[in-house]
């Protein structure tokens, strides 16, 4: 089970999200920016960090970085793609997702422990937790705030595709406290708050985020 | 030697909080006749050679595609730059 993950320059949770893997039970492949090789992963995951110093917008100069001409197509044939806030906002700027992610409405950087609730536990990043279950995980983001219009938040409902909400005080002015969302099938996700730093008791307020990695092991296993 | 500038702002509908900062600061200088600030981004791009229709276009295509995210902004103008005095 191979699971790669992507470094462009300015990726800061790359390491975190390899060694998640790993204790997951995971081979962690790691996917270089220039490199538009998947290397034959099963599923691939884009971290956390400022790719490109966050220059333009966050997210808009890797998107078209030559490992995402290999990732788009791949990620709209079905191949599991998960994409942890900076990874997030790649997502959005790659049309993978709909939306986009600007500036926390009360400009200041976040970081906290954050509850969310899964809202939807049968995408292939959430199928080992179960709905309504709520999960505390780190969130550390400045450009974290979701938005879309209207109708496209409408149909995210409608369609269960909100896949994590905030509990509590809304951290970012997320709209609708939307803190991740999936496409239709199921296989991208995104979110803003981290769950690769939280798979170890000892380094974070809980080992909620083990749930992703493993998640998309088991998919991964009976595909 | 010709410019394009593009000039891209936040839809009206999408929060800035970069101006509400500005906004903020303004009235600290005296500024009080302000009521709101939003804040854009103008691109400069340069060509060898005149700025022409195809020049143009190309540039609007950059805009559609890189400088602006249509979820959250408006390409408001793409035009040649006046040329320098």
């Amino acid at each position: 089970m191979r699971i790669g993950v992507v470094t462009f320059p300015g990726t800061l949770d790359d390491h975190d999200a390899r060694r998640a893997v790993r204790i997951a039970g995971g081979v962690a492949v790691p996917l270089w920016h220039g490199d538009a090789d998947l290397h034959r992963v099963d599923a691939v995951i884009l971290p956390g960090g400022f790719s490109y110093g966050d220059y333009l917008r966050a997210g808009a100069i890797s998107r078209f970085a030559p490992v995402m001409d290999a990732i788009v197509p791949a990620a709209q044939g079905g191949l599991p793609v998960l994409g942890i806030c900076n990874g997030f906002q790649v997502l959005c700027e790659s049309h993978l997702l709909p939306g986009a992610l600007i500036r926390n409405d009360h400009r200041k950087f976040n970081c906290k422990d954050q509850v969310l609730r899964v809202e939807n536990a049968s995408t292939d990043w959430t199928s080992d937790y179960t709905e309504g279950e709520e999960i505390t995980i780190v969130l550390k983001n400045g450009e974290g705030g979701f938005v879309a219009d209207e109708r496209t938040l409408d149909e995210l409902e409608g369609e269960g595709r909100v896949a994590f909400r905030y509990v509590g005080d809304n951290p970012n002015g997320s709209y609708r406290a939307i803190a991740g969302i999936t496409n239709e099938r199921g296989n991208v996700v995104g979110l803003m708050p981290h769950p690769e730093h939280c798979v170890e008791d000892l380094y974070g307020p809980s080992t909620d985020g083990l749930g992703f990695f493993t998640s998309v092991l088991k998919q991964v296993v009976n595909a | 030697m010709g410019n394009v500038v593009v000039d891209v702002m936040l839809k009206s509908e999408i929060l800035d909080p970069q101006g509400q900062a500005v906004a903020g600061a303004l009235p600290r200088l005296g500024f009080d006749q302000f009521t709101d600030v939003r804040q854009g981004k103008r691109f400069v791009l340069t060509v060898d050679g005149e700025v022409t229709d195809e020049v143009l276009a190309a540039a609007r295509q950059a805009a559609e595609k890189l400088l602006s995210n249509p979820v959250i902004e408006d390409v408001v103008s793409v035009h040649p730059a006046e040329p320098q005095a």
